[in-house]
């Protein structure tokens, strides 16, 4: 009988890293027995033509991203890789404790900063590190949202080191976005791989757009039945616009523009419908600060809506996440996350935060500019990948400008030691190749906190890449929190 | 429902039924084309007349052969009325309306586009030309069955129909111009071919069956036209089309003014009087001031429910 070739897990090498899959050569992970035997009776040229069935299912279902590229948009398939990305449900518990446990203390800080500023008082953080924050929003002083709640949805990535820690490598607490391709992704799998899903409990994702959907409705400023909730868009041209289209039509919510509303005299949002206008309670804006109002922030802002931030002071509309939230998001800040769970809650923090320099301080300064050639060097406000340094990746000439850069601004410097990324076996070209990649779970908090079961894992497609950025070239993965016990 | 995305949803329709009505022609066109006689003036520019791109064309080519007028019909992205244009244009008001239209509808327009962009250099040539055409044809049908089948019949959906039918009939009344200008010119051919004209043009609005089976009487000039124009049943006649938007238009709030004029509008389609037109040879006049009172619905539709835009 004539066969393809199986997949010999034997011949798959984890190499030096932390694999997701596989413990050592041929010996899966208990959580991942399931899905390596599965492939291994696959036979690569099946594996192959399931690839294939994934990528036309993307093109048919529309799933894209737009990147920005010499002067013109690009609506790209969604980079999707078959072979799913498992965590036992033993680990993933304590994970979600440590997010919610996270998220908790860093909206009791944003609440803290922009009133009393207490942690500040008691020398647990130092002033200069927020009062030069370019997130941070003198607009928002003195004021305090429902539930004392800044951040109602936050991004934050997970990494996996050498030895198998997984840390907080950064948190995204202005407008994280991923959450509709980590949802699609797992439709895709029910596509690619019917049969797993039989033999193996496998977390549920789906619930994430009601747990959105009833968050957002709590924070309505007119306690009814039918709360109107809108998300803000700046437009097709986003990279994110997808997304923002999806959750709309995942929460039967209406996706606007800026120009679709319009702040009436009474400081109530409406929205210009075909009846004529219409009053909105709650926005899920995904428009940064800076272009949400002309009247406070960026004059020249044509994406934002004049009156927005008046209304929400008023309490006659909710903004998630709040003006001003994006504070906690600056990577200098980042590094006192620790301090913040212990002098708020109390508690010690159940994910460790990677040791970060903060180039302010003179010594650690020092340290950074001696041993650029093996840290990673990112700027403070920055998302996206954009502006850093990998130091074993980088060219003399580059990190003689960022000393130079660091040197000219160091509070806007921060720089961590390059992490051995965990890896996880991904379809390349050659065949199956373990690969870099981290994870975005995604937090809810509003009267109670939710956690995704999973996230978006991000995968770097290219050897030895730890660029995992979908603007940069990289894929993504199903998410599974496989429960063994089960 | 938001201003903005009543203006997409109207747009995505009329954009997908000039897909649809220009690949019938076109399809219709190319049979007639094999039955005419060689020596018999055929013009495939008179279909680029119909669609009132003809100065647009002019621009662009110098000869008025089968395979400039086909490929500027079909494909060139530069003509706003090109199929390859008109399906984009739909895909593109169906992205940014994708959470009010049923995902099924956004996979099969996602799907025609694709469909379109991959085999489009393929349907310009002669021989598969009939079977792409068919196809968007069926792929538009499909979407129309699906909205009308899975999408709630509210304000969104009549927005939907608004524009599919104000498109079907200011195309209509195209066809019928376009007919009627070669009948008054004296047909130039053999006589006998003038059947075969009409038929095509009954054709071009696949309206070639139900007229055999309302009209029972030969095909000639003065029937076709008044079938094209006044028949109420058929679905793509200009009185049924201008009745449907007068329907979908009065279920709308603040419909006042677009209703008193869409209601004119039926008026004077359903009152005219084709033998006398004709005998006056005041058709096209009235053909024209039907043209200019559908592009004043568009206009006071617009003005009544779509977003103002501000000129910088």
């Amino acid at each position: 009988m004539k066969k393809n070739k199986l997949i010999d897990w034997k011949n798959y090498d984890p190499s030096e890293f932390f694999d997701e899959l596989i413990a050592s050569k041929g010996k899966p992970r208990p959580a991942a027995t399931a899905i390596t035997d599965y492939l291994g009776n696959l036979g690569s040229d099946e594996i192959q033509t399931r690839q294939q069935a994934a990528e036309l299912a993307i093109l048919e279902m529309g799933i894209s991203f737009t990147i920005y590229s010499e002067g013109e948009n690009i609506d790209r398939a969604w980079p999707f890789d078959i072979i799913p990305r498992v965590i036992s449900l033993r680990e993933w518990k304590t994970i979600e404790e440590g997010l919610a446990q996270r998220i908790t203390a860093l909206n009791m800080f944003i609440d803290d900063i922009y009133n009393e500023q207490k942690i500040v008082r008691d020398k647990v953080i130092p002033k200069y590190v927020f009062a030069n924050s370019k997130n941070f929003r003198e607009q928002c002083r003195g004021f305090s949202p429902p539930l004392g709640v800044w951040a109602h949805i936050c991004g934050s990535d997970l990494v996996r080191d050498k030895d198998g820690t997984v840390y907080v490598l950064e948190d995204n607490l202005r407008v994280p976005s991923g959450v509709s391709y980590m949802l699609e992704n797992r439709q895709l799998t029910k596509r690619v791989f019917p049969e797993l899903f039989d033999n193996t409990s496998i977390l549920p994702v789906d619930d994430y757009t009601n747990q959105l959907f009833d968050m957002l409705a709590s924070l309505s400023p007119r306690p009814q039945d039918y709360p109107k909730i809108a998300v803000l868009t700046p437009g097709i041209f986003n990279s994110a616009y997808f997304e923002h289209s999806f959750l709309a039509q995942r929460m039967g919510a209406e996706l606007v523009e800026g120009a679709d509303l319009v702040v009436g005299e009474d400081d109530c949002v409406y929205m210009r419908t075909v009846e004529g206008l219409e009053r909105v309670d709650v926005i899920y804006r995904r428009i940064d600060d800076d272009f949400l109002d002309p009247e406070v922030f960026r004059p020249d802002s044509t994406l934002g809506v004049p009156g927005l931030m008046r209304a929400w002071r008023n309490g006659k509309v909710a903004l998630a996440n709040a003006p001003g939230a994006g504070v906690a998001d600056d990577k200098v800040i980042y590094a006192f996350v620790p301090d913040m769970i212990r002098y708020y809650l109390n508690e010690e923090p159940i994910i460790p935060n990677v040791p970060t320099w903060m180039c302010v301080n003179k010594q650690d300064r020092e340290y950074v500019l001696e041993h650029l050639e093996e840290l990673v060097v990112k700027p403070a406000n920055e998302s996206g990948g954009y502006g850093m340094l990998v130091g074993p990746h980088s060219t003399k000439k580059q990190r003689a400008e960022f000393a130079a850069l660091i040197k000219k601004n160091p509070r806007n410097y921060v720089a961590q030691p390059t992490l051995s990324l965990s890896v996880a076996p991904t379809l390349c070209d050659e065949g199956l190749a373990s690969r870099h990649l981290d994870l975005r779970p995604f937090v809810l908090q509003g009267v109670r906190t939710y956690v995704t079961s999973g996230g978006l894992t991000r995968v770097a497609m290219r050897k030895g890449s730890l660029v995992v950025n979908s603007s940069q070239g990289g894929g993504s993965k199903d998410t599974w929190i496989v429960d063994e016990e089960n | 429902m938001l201003s903005r995305v009543a203006e997409r949803l109207y747009w995505m329709a009329r954009y997908l039924e000039r897909a649809e009505n220009n690949a019938r022609m076109i399809m219709a066109f190319n049979a007639l084309s094999m039955d005419m006689p060689r020596e018999t003036r055929l013009s495939w520019k008179d279909l680029v007349a119909v669609t009132g791109m003809g100065e647009l064309f002019d621009q662009h080519y110098q000869r008025e052969d089968e395979r400039n007028c086909v490929k500027f019909l079909m494909a060139d992205n530069y003509n706003p009325s090109s199929i390859a244009s008109c399906i984009m244009a739909a895909r593109e008001n169906v992205r940014t309306t994708r959470d009010q239209v049923p995902t099924d509808a956004w996979e099969v327009i996602n799907e025609l586009y694709r469909y379109t962009v991959d085999n489009l250099e393929q349907g310009i040539g002669k021989r598969a030309r009939h079977e792409f055409l068919n196809e968007i044809v069926g792929r538009c049908q499909m979407l129309n069955g699906l909205l009308a089948g899975c999408m709630s019949h509210d304000a969104g959906y009549d927005f939907i129909r608004v524009g599919r039918n104000l498109e079907r009939a200011d195309m209509g009344t195209r066809q019928i111009e376009v007919g009627a200008l070669q009948f008054l010119d004296g047909w130039d051919g053999t006589e006998s071919y003038g059947g075969l004209l009409w038929t095509s043009v009954l054709r071009n609005q696949s309206a070639f069956q139900m007229y055999r089976h309302n009209v029972r009487r030969g095909v000639s000039g003065p029937l076709v036209i008044r079938f094209l124009l006044q028949n109420e049943p058929f679905p793509r006649s200009v009185l049924h089309s201008l009745t449907e938007v007068a329907g979908a238009l009065s279920r709308l709030p603040l419909n006042e003014i677009p209703v008193r004029t869409a209601l004119q509008a039926v008026r004077h389609v359903r009152d005219g009087d084709v033998e006398a037109l004709i005998r006056k040879e005041e058709v096209i006049l009235f053909l024209e001031k039907l043209q200019l009172e559908i592009g004043e619905l568009h206009d006071d539709i617009a003005k009544t429910w779509f977003p103002v835009y501000e000129t910088a």
